[in-house]
């Protein structure tokens, strides 16, 4: 029975990410595809985290962690990126 | 090493001393301190003339790579000899002249003597050796030494073309020639000539033989200036003057003639062999003779008349192979002894002539016969020299050409016996030729020393040369007339040269002034009557040579191919090392593609299976399917942020597939590579324009063919390799001995760290040199790369 559920709770995520990922294709502006990207970390996160119960393991656990932080990380640095076309600032210094 | 042995290499190891003797003896000329060097030679040569005649071989070996079969065998046959006395004798004649010719002050003599002195013990090599391989060494190197004679003004641009130009021909022959030896070593086993014309008979029916033939000939032939390889003769005249008489009259160019000669025991029962050998030395007989009277310049008639005289000693020698063919062999054999007999006489006159001409040149400072004239008075042994070199060329009595000359018409028109239907050409062309050679003869003598002087073209005031000059031609002048009356005393160097090369047969030659009237006898006399009415109507008719289109000269043939070559090349260059990555991505990928798919299907080798495959789960198709879209978008993205997003995408994707594969190493690892990379496309994407460079559609095209034959050709190398597992896989050992052997539950790590630590230590060597690579390629251009190039 939660096998089941496991299963098609993963192809919905799935299906989802296949949406977002047509998002990221078309745009419009960029950061739509940002966005986008966020959510498919997200969602990521959801699969592997279901994929755990699925296959009954916590081998996974420290995936969705560090994804968590990762995703957020990217999604700062391309938001850096459209607010001033650099990650890293030089020193203010000189 | 026998005293055989040093004879040969003698001449390299005073070459050693020249520059020695040149830097601390500048009083002397350093010529008188290599003269006795071939004298000496020449004496110790002579000596071997007793055992030769009673048909005794000298053999001396000396160990070299006798593994291989190389040893240096020193063969003193007839053949041998008189080569060996021609090298020696006209060898000291020779650098007794240049000991006048070449001025003490102007010359650098060093280089000069050093190059003739290889030279000389090359050739000595060449004609003594019986190893084969040992041949081919010293047959280069007189090549080389050749090449370094002629441009020996180096300085002078013409020399320069004239050294590279015999320097490709005569290697290209000489290559040919070392393929020939090699064929020839594959079919007998060994590299010696007397065990090699031992088993002549057995390798005649080899399938390799007619190539070796080919091969041989060919080094023959561009080494002997037949025709069509004739044309670096003539520029090697740019060589100094004595340097012409010795190597491209008397020497060097026989050596090719040596060679047809000393493999005439192997080749000859080929009928092959003997026709091509009359076919190119009839033409270049003819084709020398006849562009020799267009010549103005003295030394290049003397080019095209040693040409064209090589050509009729090659032709004899043909004909001389056909005693092997026919029923009576005696109609034949005269030609081999024509042949031999001419060999000499040749070297003889064309030898005093080369330094008539250079006598010419030294005492008039010019040799265009245009400008020269009526020297008759001013140096009247120097024209008695030429008067018997150039009348013993032509064929006239009481000269040594004359002897050779009539036994050269007796032996072409014996050719008639040969049955087959054009045989009477041979005799037509070889009475033409003579007739042209008649006239330019003529030419060189006569418009030289008679007519009109004419000071004011002269660059000198002219008057007899030196004594010392005079000596050389005058010793060769005279041995002319000496073979002339009494050719009988040449007989013990001779017969034995003509038994080597025909061993088969017995030789009693009796070689008289006068042998009665006959056909060859009415061939000379119409030759010079003949002759001496062109040459008195030469104005009228030369113009022939005006009809030959000059775009068919060979030369222009020759500096064509060349420049074509360089162009060719060039071009090809350019058009496939463009340097565009994109092109050589291209010709890889390309091959790579035709290879293995041409391979997987040629050797029907593509295996499909569908056993040993696990189930597909619904969301794993899916999962696949946005990795593929987003490939696909990938190249289709019109600008760089789009392709970095979709980049990203795929990578998270590929991290979630290591997690439903069930690798959470990989996939943590994968998730930050990623991340990272992602963030290092974006920090580059400051220097770099936004929008993605456009390709011209037919590049597109192509591009688009090429990945999808690469995309195809992994999946179906992929699906192959999964279809035939030979094998189990080794895991099985990892699964039981993690915990056991290595104390660690997590087995990825315990085989990264443990069972294969080597691996990854050199992984950690990658990324360390990596870092410190970006580091130094940052830090060296911010503090500017021109400024450490200054320090």
């Amino acid at each position: 029975m939660i096998q089941t559920a496991v299963t098609i709770a993963i192809i919905c995520l799935a299906l989802s990410m296949l949406a977002l990922v047509y998002r990221i294709i078309k745009g419009p502006t960029l950061p739509d595809r940002i966005v986008a990207l966020d959510a498919v970390g997200v969602n990521i996160v959801g699969i592997v985290a279901l994929i755990c119960i699925k296959v009954d393991t916590t081998a996974y656990v420290e995936f969705i962690l560090l994804f968590g932080i990762l995703a957020f990380i990217g999604t700062v640095a391309f938001s850096k990126y459209l607010e001033k076309g650099v990650i890293i600032d030089h020193d203010r210094d000189r | 090493m026998s005293l055989l042995h040093l004879a040969i290499i003698a001449p390299f190891i005073i070459a050693v001393f020249v520059p020695l003797i040149y830097k601390n003896i500048k009083s002397v000329h350093t010529g008188w301190f290599i003269l006795p060097l071939p004298i000496l030679l020449f004496i110790y040569f002579s000596s071997f003339i007793s055992k030769t005649t009673n048909k005794q071989v000298t053999m001396e070996s000396f160990s070299w790579i006798s593994s291989l079969g190389i040893d240096f065998t020193v063969k003193v046959d007839g053949l041998g000899l008189l080569f060996a006395l021609l090298i020696t004798g006209i060898g000291s004649l020779v650098i007794l002249y240049s000991i006048y010719y070449l001025s003490k002050q102007k010359e650098k003599l060093n280089t000069f003597y050093v190059y003739l002195l290889l030279f000389m013990g090359a050739m000595l090599g060449v004609v003594l050796s019986d190893n084969l391989i040992v041949l081919y060494a010293f047959w280069e190197l007189t090549s080389f030494s050749s090449f370094l004679l002629i441009g020996y003004w180096y300085n002078r641009e013409k020399s320069r073309y004239g050294a590279q130009k015999s320097m490709i021909i005569t290697v290209l022959g000489g290559l040919a020639m070392l393929g020939g030896i090699i064929l020839l070593y594959n079919m007998t086993g060994t590299f010696s000539i007397t065990e090699i014309v031992a088993q002549a008979d057995t390798i005649i029916d080899h399938p390799l033989f007619v190539a070796a033939l080919l091969c041989i000939l060919l080094g023959a032939f561009t080494k002997s200036a037949q025709f069509p390889f004739h044309i670096w003769l003539p520029d090697a005249m740019e060589a100094p003057t004595p340097v012409s008489a010795y190597l491209h009259s008397a020497t060097m160019v026989k050596a090719g003639i040596y060679l047809v000669a000393r493999m005439s025991p192997v080749f000859a029962e080929d009928t092959l062999w003997m026709g091509l050998i009359i076919a190119f030395g009839l033409f270049t007989l003819f084709w020398g003779s006849f562009s020799a009277v267009k010549q103005t310049d003295l030394k290049s008639i003397l080019a095209f008349s040693t040409i064209s005289q090589l050509g009729l000693i090659m032709s004899l020698l043909g004909v001389g192979a056909a005693a092997l063919h026919y029923d009576q062999p005696k109609y034949f054999t005269v030609a081999t002894t024509a042949a031999i007999f001419h060999l000499i006489n040749h070297a003889t006159f064309k030898g005093s002539l080369f330094m008539v001409v250079g006598i010419v040149d030294h005492e008039t400072g010019t040799r265009d016969i245009r400008k020269l004239g009526g020297l008759m008075n001013l140096m009247p042994i120097t024209f008695t020299i030429a008067i018997i070199g150039t009348f013993s060329m032509a064929g006239l009595p009481p000269f040594n050409g004359f002897l050779s000359k009539e036994m050269f018409f007796t032996g072409m028109i014996n050719a008639l016996h040969m049955d087959f239907d054009w045989s009477i050409i041979i005799p037509i062309i070889a009475w033409i030729a003579s007739v042209f050679t008649f006239i330019y003869s003529m030419i060189l003598v006569f418009k030289t020393f008679t007519g009109k002087y004419q000071p004011e073209k002269l660059e000198k005031k002219p008057h007899e040369a030196p004594i010392g000059m005079l000596i050389s031609p005058i010793i060769l002048a005279s041995l002319v007339i000496v073979i002339g009356f009494f050719p009988n005393i040449i007989k013990p160097i001779l017969v034995p040269a003509i038994e080597t090369v025909m061993p088969m047969y017995e030789f009693d030659v009796h070689i008289s002034m006068w042998h009665g009237f006959n056909t060859e006898l009415v061939m000379t006399i119409g030759v010079i009557i003949v002759g001496v009415l062109l040459y008195l109507g030469l104005n009228k008719w030369r113009g022939i040579y005006g009809i030959f289109p000059e775009k068919l000269a060979l030369n222009r043939f020759y500096d064509g191919l060349l420049d074509s070559m360089y162009k060719g090349s060039h071009s090809l260059n350019r058009n496939v090392m463009t340097g565009s990555i994109n092109h050589y991505l291209s010709y890889m990928f390309l091959f790579m593609v035709v290879l293995i798919i041409g391979s997987l299907f040629g050797q029907n080798a593509f295996a499909f299976s569908t056993d040993n495959l696990a189930p597909i789960h619904f969301y794993e198709v899916i999962l696949t399917l946005i990795v593929a879209i987003s490939s696909i978008a990938l190249l289709f993205a019109k600008s760089r942020i789009v392709s970095i997003l979709l980049t990203g995408t795929i990578g998270y994707m590929v991290s979630l597939l290591f997690i439903v594969f069930r690798a959470p190493d990989l996939a943590l690892t994968q998730l930050v590579i990623e991340t990272i990379s992602v963030s290092l496309f974006l920090l580059c994407f400051y220097h770099l324009p936004k929008k993605l460079t456009d390709d011209p559609v037919p590049v597109k095209v192509r591009n688009a063919v090429i990945s999808v034959g690469v995309g195809l050709f992994v999946i179906l190398v992929g699906l192959t390799a999964h279809s035939t597992k030979l094998f189990d896989s080794i895991s099985q050992y990892y699964i039981e001995n993690t915990y056991s052997e290595a104390a660690g539950k997590n087995m990825v790590n315990v085989i990264l760290v443990d069972f294969r630590g080597f691996d990854t230590m050199f992984e950690i060597a990658v990324l360390g040199i990596a870092a410190l690579a970006i580091f130094s390629l940052i830090k060296l251009r911010r503090n500017g790369g021109k400024k450490i190039e200054n320090k």
